[in-house]
């Protein structure tokens, strides 16, 4: 194989955002459909983390990596249901449910996940989007999973869906304002209930691509905190399915910078490159915010922007 | 009476509904191990006497709970104001990083100089770190929430780069760490105990941030804004000023925790710095129901169940994480109490019967 | 540990790492270790002969002199074969980051190195994204030839079944027991896992070579003169370390040959 030297760090960046978008693109997509129906989750965390741990096990028993996904899916949208159960209560702050519920996560999933972490279980398959390539470097950071597929058409889809479709309707009324949706004869917490459980859903699966495909294995550190990075994503995507596509490639392939850096010889700073995501976060945030105008498409009921 | 709830009735509920909160997440956490094939009963046993059972364990448990009661305090000041700080993990840090090197640049002084200005620098840098999200927030409307969390993520890529390079002490090589502080300059432990003095600091800040918040106009105006921000500023409130001194109080209390989690712990800085105790402090807080004076109480027994965490493994084959779901059952539950207050009947006052039969319920 | 050691004088206290048991120390307490880094000379020669490239991979969490010794004698060990090897290193910055892991071996993989092997937590990743690239690897701390099985070459594992029932069967006797222990391939404390099926009779034989003479007592791996990656002699022409020698577990420097640095 040729060294590609420098080639190789947009390259990395290249196949780092394919393959490391796919659980922030996954855990975006599900906090997009909360936060739209008014409702922020920061539990989602524990909630990825849970759905890896699961996503792993039932692979490992079951021989099938698909039933996996489901499961992880499902623990998912268990979690979720219990988010919206205790926020649908009076007087409850969902950032703090939210919070509580990371900590039940993790701790459950580690609980729980102890006998996976050495076994080996099947992964999910790849498919070879770098065949007309000669090099095998482009044909190993083409390699797509079919979750990136599903999350890539997922997120246009989620889009059109909001603006054009009764459900669609149904979570931005109740996101906008509750008491015109309640007059409208929308039952708030249940649509609140459905919005937290899809995320839940979605976000579960998002962690069972982290255990099954890439890194593709289970511990308790798998997580680098993509589940509470993807509720910043969903902010400076501006509750936006499409954008949050973007803003998980670009979080993806931020995270393959410093590996990539150290390897053509760049080996100070490593850290700091390794925290290239989070600050990138930050600036996205403080450039696109704004104490004037209420930030555009944010759900009016959302207690982050009220 | 007005430490609670600022009357009777306030003050039995702030007692009893967290109390029963307690109890049923105990009784959840013991359905949940008995699933797991341990006696629940069993279990509630390690618990009380790993966290207070013997002299040993009560220090441990004080020990663990030191840390808590400051970076609890950076949730609870600012939730004062509506806002919802994680940041503690990071301020800590920071307050750290900036002991050793305010440390580094001291070398000949004597002990209470150092002491001190240790201590001033790590409340600086922490409270500057938490000042900057709150400022993001009201210059910018940059969420707080997510501003701290990314800044405890910032501060620990920071921290391993400084104390892997730039601020590396060479000479020790089990981990990389900062230069040490020096023997001298270090905070003592209380005579008669194994636990440090950064207790006392603990306790003594929460009771005068308790007094800050409770019996001053500056606490106050930190409520009115809580209420309802609109309102404040119609009023002439200096929101702005309020919520950067309040971030930059809060963010100085878990930087004085990174103080003394170098100065009385460690002497050095490294990633044994991070082991959770700002999120741990989050926790503490929401349970204390942001009321620094609770926070002494609630640090304690959560201080009690880390302690017991290791004798659970231990005595009932419970793996490690069983401390992490109990804590999330009881931080689940506490919140699902929430709206019981003001709600039960026991507590309400009796009122005569007004002549149409209906009885006035008490406002909440 | 000693604090609590003198505390509990009934109580043995164990610490299995580089910090080491001193006299004046609590007779209750004991360090041990091995010396890991003999099995990853071995394997370096092993991944010396099969190696197309010359070019290796370590994929490591932090600069900590362990590391760094295990990185500086699969270096060496590699250089036996092929005087022109080069080891590059990337360090994730803490001992389980599995994502960082995965990238690294990637980023490896596409620059041309066709051998990796590490110093983190569990290999488990780095193996299976290496088998994944098509590229061999080396395992460490256990085997994980199954993770592997085409691109497995040998590992450098612990054996540490063999530490711990002597401890027992010490104690259970009565015996004197050294409060300092460690050793390396001679004492068992350390191993290499099976040869794979891609290595060849030759590397089989070398390596086998090299290990007997680790176990008679004749090799050292460090000896004189010897340069770091930055041009600097560490090891003067005429001076050797023996494997027990303590200035090596403050090691922290990387040999010519190795591409990384020990600074963050």
């Amino acid at each position: 194989m040729e060294a590609l030297g420098w080639w190789g760090v947009p390259l990395a960046v290249l196949g780092g955002a394919i393959r490391g978008s796919t659980p922030f693109l996954f855990v975006s997509l599900g906090e997009c459909l909360t936060e739209k129906s008014g409702r922020i989750n920061l539990g989602l965390e524990g909630t990825l983390v849970m759905g890896a741990m699961s996503g792993y096990g039932v692979s490992y028993l079951t021989g099938s990596p698909w039933l996996g996904v489901l499961v992880a899916g499902t623990c998912g949208m268990v979690l979720g249901a219990v988010h919206a159960s205790i926020c649908a209560r009076p007087r409850v702050n969902d950032i703090a449910v939210g919070i509580a519920l990371m900590l039940f996560g993790l701790g459950l999933a580690f609980y729980l996940g102890k006998p996976f972490i050495q076994p080996n279980a099947p992964r999910l398959p790849a498919i070879p989007f770098g065949w007309w390539s000669e090099s095998p470097q482009v044909r190993a950071a083409l390699e797509v999973n079919v979750l990136f597929l599903i999350g890539a058409v997922l997120a246009p889809g989620l889009l059109w869906a909001l603006y054009n479709t009764r459900w669609g309707l149904a979570i931005r009324a109740v996101g906008d304002n509750a008491d015109a949706a309640r007059t409208m004869g929308y039952a708030v917490d249940r649509v609140r209930l459905l919005g937290t459980v899809a995320g839940g859903f979605l976000a579960g699966i998002g962690g069972s691509f982290l255990s099954l495909y890439y890194p593709g294995s289970w511990n308790e550190a798998i997580s680098s905190g993509q589940g509470l990075m993807a509720v910043a994503l969903v902010i400076f995507a501006r509750w936006n399915p499409l954008l949050c596509l973007f803003a998980a490639l670009l979080f993806g392939g931020a995270g393959a910078l410093g590996p990539a850096l150290q390897s053509v010889g760049i080996t100070s700073g490593y850290y700091l490159f390794n925290a290239a995501p989070y600050v990138l976060t930050l600036l996205l945030m403080i450039a696109t915010s704004s104490t004037q105008r209420t930030l555009k498409g944010a759900p009016s009921e959302l207690s982050v922007t009220k | 009476m007005r430490l609670l709830g600022g009357s009777p009735r306030g003050a039995a509920e702030a007692l009893t509904i967290p109390a029963g909160a307690l109890a049923v997440s105990l009784i959840l956490f013991g359905m949940f191990v008995a699933l797991a094939g341990a006696n629940p009963l069993g279990v509630y046993e390690t618990i009380y006497s790993g966290a207070f059972g013997s002299w040993f364990s009560w220090q441990n448990t004080l020990q663990r709970a030191t840390p808590l009661m400051l970076t609890a305090l950076c949730t609870a000041l600012p939730a004062r104001l509506g806002l919802v700080v994680i940041g503690a993990e990071g301020a800590l840090i920071i307050g750290a990083l900036a002991t050793v090197a305010i440390a580094s640049v001291l070398p000949g002084a004597s002990h209470w100089p150092v002491i001190t200005a240790m201590m001033l620098a790590g409340m600086s840098a922490g409270g500057l770190w938490i000042g900057l999200a709150g400022g993001l927030r009201y210059y910018r409307g940059v969420n707080e929430t997510i501003s701290s969390l990314l800044l405890n993520y910032i501060a620990i890529a920071l921290m391993n780069h400084l104390v892997g390079g730039p601020m590396r002490d060479p000479l020790v090589l089990h981990r990389p760490s900062s230069w040490h502080v020096g023997e001298r300059n270090m905070i003592g432990l209380i005579p008669g105990m194994d636990v440090h003095w950064g207790l006392v600091l603990g306790v003594v800040g929460c009771i005068v941030t308790y007094v800050l918040m409770q019996h001053t106009v500056f606490g106050f105006a930190t409520r009115i804004v809580g209420g309802n921000v609109r309102a404040a500023r119609m009023a002439g409130v200096p929101v702005g000023r309020l919520t950067l001194v309040t971030c930059l109080i809060a963010g100085a209390a878990a930087g004085l925790a990174g103080t003394t989690e170098i100065a009385a712990v460690h002497g050095r800085a490294s990633t044994s710095l991070v082991v959770g105790y700002g999120y741990t402090g989050i926790l503490v807080a929401f349970l204390a129901r942001q009321n620094p004076l609770a926070v002494i109480p609630v640090a304690i027994l959560l201080g009690g169940i880390d302690a017991a965490g290791g004798l659970l493994q231990r005595w009932h084959d419970l793996p490690d994480a069983t401390v992490y779901v109990m804590r999330g059952i009881i931080f689940l539950v506490i919140l699902a109490s929430e709206p019981v207050y003001g709600r039960l009947r026991v507590f309400q006052q009796s009122v005569v019967a007004p002549s149409d039969g209906v009885v006035p319920r008490e406002a909440a | 540990m000693l604090k609590v050691a003198a505390k509990y004088p009934k109580v043995q206290f164990l610490h299995g790492g580089p910090t080491v048991w001193k006299e004046g120390m609590p007779t209750n307490a004991g360090s041990y270790n091995g010396f890991i880094d003999e099995a990853q000379y071995i394997a370096g020669i092993v991944a010396g002969y099969t190696s197309k490239t010359g070019k290796f991979g370590f994929v490591g969490a932090k600069p900590y002199p362990a590391s760094l010794r295990n990185i500086n004698s699969f270096t060496l060990g590699a250089r036996t074969v092929n005087p022109k090897a080069m080891t590059q290193v990337i360090f994730t910055g803490d001992w389980v980051l599995p994502v960082k892991e995965a990238e690294a071996v990637n980023s490896l993989a596409d620059q041309g190195i066709d051998v990796v092997t590490c110093h983190v937590d569990s290999p488990k990743v780095v193996i299976e994204t290496a088998e994944k690239r098509g590229i061999f690897s080396s395992g460490y701390h256990v085997n994980q030839s199954t993770l592997a099985p085409k691109g497995y070459l040998t590992g450098a594992e612990w054996n540490w079944e063999k530490v711990y029932t002597d401890y027992v069967n010490w104690l259970r006797e009565g015996k004197s027991w050294p409060h300092m222990r460690r050793g390396g391939l001679r004492a068992g404390i350390v191993r290499n896992a099976p040869y794979g099926p891609a290595v060849s009779e030759k590397a089989r034989k070398q390596a086998d070579d090299a290990k007997a003479k680790f176990t008679d007592g004749s090799f050292v791996i460090y000896k004189g003169p010897m340069k770091d990656n930055t041009g600097k002699t560490v090891i003067p022409a005429g001076k050797s370390y023996d494997a027990t020698d303590i200035w090596l577990e403050s090691m922290d420097w990387l040999v010519d040959g190795v591409r990384g640095s020990t600074r963050s």
